[in-house]
């Protein structure tokens, strides 16, 4: 206990150095921005802006790209409460109670509620994190090869089993971001692999950047000018010194769904497939089932606010949590990160902690300073921010658009990058429209080298056997897990139909 | 089964249209013969064991692509069966208002792509904001001449000068050879 508090406060004071606490602030502030604009998450963000970070050092890179992910989590509940259309998926729950208080003239109620909320669920998930990852890093470092492979299996499997998306198009959406993984030349026998029309731009393979600006940049921009189109109406937000004497007197009556949503959130958040969005949504309907007046929600109760914001936080930090203690992203957005990481030439995963301890307590402890930066910044920037959102798409679109081809281009500077980024921006859209999910294509293309790597080492010690993977006990737990998980959407579907055959 | 609801939905959509239905099956076909194209593609390199080195490097793209093919076929069936909310839509796939919306944009990229091979980047970036600001935006040309100018500095700083990461120019290289000699001098 005492080495994680010298360990961290290390941790904080080297997020303090100017550069790191410069990229804090600026990370925070363009992700409450992200966050708030509908149709922009913090996986867009991240997406886009991870080529400009090659600015600066490794360490404040990953600092300014966690305080995107974080701010981007608060930022979502602005538009939620006062446009009414959520500025990510994961704020989706905050409108079903943020829109009635806004329409009712209590807009500043409800951001100061989200923003409280967001702060108790940044603290709290960051304190379980600063406690869960040291161990869990020193137990994953007994993994070998076939652990590993097990692990991402498993982290696959919470896709099908959890991610509630059309089963087949999942594998699907998995299996292809495995496969543009492969492209490139062999890790192992060095021979040049899938190069479609022996096109040089594909020796080098097909960088995850390239995936994650096509499908959040370009695919994203796509699906949001189609779908608003409508009209928007921001909410007016008064705020004084008065009201927010009058809201601060109102946290108590949230203050313990805020705690219990934090902790949901945490853990759902490690989980590959959950991650905020579900978070939030559990969170709102634990709030909702807990409380006294239960009719209220969905008519502007502050606890409707309050439970998925402080949710969506947590989440946040919990998927940071697989993804530095065990080199598994526990969301999309991590997965970009874990990506970033690779490039500056840090492998997560358990070493991490033993190799780069500087690194991993300097992002530990910047996410205790994010948190308060956020919150401050957040409490006093709102109007501003609400003026943003009226911004014209017009003028967001190219910018988003200029964005993501200067970005596509810079890793590997070839215009093949950048077709191919256009090409799987489209395709994206397109695939989307048919309910294909595409957050595990994202993951798969970040695993895929990984993934395979682990498999052919495993194969390759135990002689081809497979049973290896089933027959250590750590990798035979993860793989029976994920068998289950598998296994669980086909049980339900028996279920409901022999329930529904006794019915008849 | 699901015939009922099949039936219950109204037909929103003319002759020509491409409907959901439609676009599930053709984008499931097209995704399996992908996977056998990919399949193909894995089988040119060792797919078996290999003495010593473990399986061959196409087995793992070839079994995934396996696997993509088998994911494709279960959509193809399930869309036989009407068991996916999108095999029983006959809602147009991209309505005619989107098509505009989503055209336009997709346009101006692939017109940004193109003009970027033909007279460099940052020409190019010119005449797009000034189509995407001017005529699909309607703004103002104080605002349009702003940005104009504004976004292709900021890239241009941020790029080339900060991480020195030269962006394509094409013909225009020469236009910039001023530029080169303060910034290197």
């Amino acid at each position: 206990m005492e080495t994680i508090v010298t360990l961290l406060g290390a941790g904080i004071l080297e997020a303090l150095q100017p550069v790191n606490f410069m990229m804090i602030l600026i990370g925070c502030a363009i992700g409450l921005l992200v966050g708030a604009m509908p149709g922009l998450g913090s996986v867009n963000g991240v997406a886009i802006l991870l080529p400009i970070t090659f600015l600066v050092p490794p360490t404040a890179a990953i600092i300014f790209l966690a305080a995107i992910y974080y701010g981007a989590m608060y930022g979502g509940a602005i538009s939620s409460i006062t446009l009414g259309i959520p500025g990510a998926s994961t704020a989706v729950a905050t409108v079903f109670d943020g829109r009635p208080l806004a329409q009712s003239g209590k807009a500043d109620q409800a951001l100061f509620a989200a923003a409280v909320a967001s702060f108790v669920g940044g603290t709290i998930s960051v304190v379980l994190f600063t406690l869960f990852a040291p161990p869990l890093a020193a137990f994953a470092l007994k993994f070998g090869p076939p652990e590993e492979f097990a692990l991402m299996v498993l982290a696959f499997a919470t896709f099908i089993g959890l991610g509630g998306d059309d089963i087949p198009k999942t594998v699907f959406s998995i299996l292809i971001g495995l496969v543009l993984a492969a492209v490139g030349l062999d890790i192992i026998s060095g021979q040049p692999r899938l190069i479609f029309g022996n096109l040089p731009g594909f020796l080098h393979g097909v960088n995850f950047l390239v995936l994650a600006i096509g499908i959040y940049g370009i695919g994203e921009m796509l699906w949001t000018l189609e779908n608003t189109k409508g009209k928007v109406v921001v909410h007016k937000v008064k705020l004084s010194m008065q009201s927010m004497l009058r809201n601060l007197a109102v946290i108590k009556t949230y203050i313990g769904t805020t705690s219990l949503g934090s902790l949901l959130g945490y853990f759902v958040g490690t989980l590959p497939a959950a991650g905020a969005t579900p978070a939030s949504l559990m969170s709102y309907g634990i709030a909702k089932t807990f409380s006294k007046e239960p009719d209220t929600f969905g008519k502007g109760n502050v606890s409707g606010v309050a439970a998925p914001e402080a949710a969506n936080n947590a989440a946040s930090t919990g998927s940071m949590l697989p993804m530095i203690t065990l080199g598994i992203p526990g969301s999309p957005t991590t997965a970009i990160l874990l990506g970033g990481m690779i490039i500056w030439g840090l492998r997560p995963g358990p070493l991490l902690f033993t190799e780069h301890p500087g690194f991993v307590w300097g992002l530990i402890g910047s996410l205790y300073i994010a948190n308060l930066v956020t919150l401050l910044i957040n409490l006093a920037f709102i109007p501003v921010f609400v003026k943003v959102l009226t911004l014209p798409f017009t003028i967001l679109a190219p910018v988003i658009y200029i964005l993501c081809i200067v970005g596509g281009y810079a890793p590997t500077q070839t215009m093949h990058d950048v077709w191919l980024m256009f090409l799987f921006g489209i395709v994206g859209y397109l695939l989307r429209k048919l309910n294909y999910p595409v957050a595990p294509a994202v993951l798969a293309i970040v695993l895929g080298p990984l993934a395979e790597r682990s498999l052919r080492q495993s194969l390759l010690a135990s002689q081809g056997d497979m049973l290896t993977f089933v027959e250590r006990p750590i990798s035979g737990v993860c793989i029976a897990f994920a068998a289950a998980l598998m296994a669980y959407p086909l049980c339900q579907k028996w279920r409901a139909r022999a329930g529904k055959s006794r019915a008849a | 089964m699901d015939d009922g609801d099949a039936a219950s939905i109204v037909r929103h959509t003319g002759k020509n249209t491409l409907t959901v239905r439609t676009a599930e099956l053709a984008t499931a076909l097209i995704c399996a013969l992908c996977s056998i194209g990919l399949m193909v593609k894995s089988a040119e390199l060792n797919i078996g064991w290999v003495e010593g080195r473990g399986p061959g490097a196409g087995a793992w793209p070839f079994w995934l692509s396996a696997g993509m093919l088998a994911a494709s076929l279960v959509t193809v069936w399930r869309w036989f069966r009407r068991r996916t909310a999108q095999s029983r839509s006959l809602e147009p796939y991209i309505s005619r208002e989107s098509v505009l919306v989503v055209g336009v944009s997709a346009g101006s990229i692939l017109f940004l792509l193109v003009a970027t091979h033909l007279i460099g980047l940052y020409a190019a970036l010119f005449l797009f904001l000034l189509f995407y600001l001017k005529f699909v935006g309607r703004h103002s040309w104080p605002l349009t001449a702003a940005l104009m100018i504004a976004l292709p500095v900021f890239i241009f700083c941020l790029f080339e000068w900060a991480l020195k990461i030269p962006l394509p120019k094409s013909i225009t290289e020469p236009l910039f050879y001023p530029i080169y000699d303060l910034m290197y001098s």
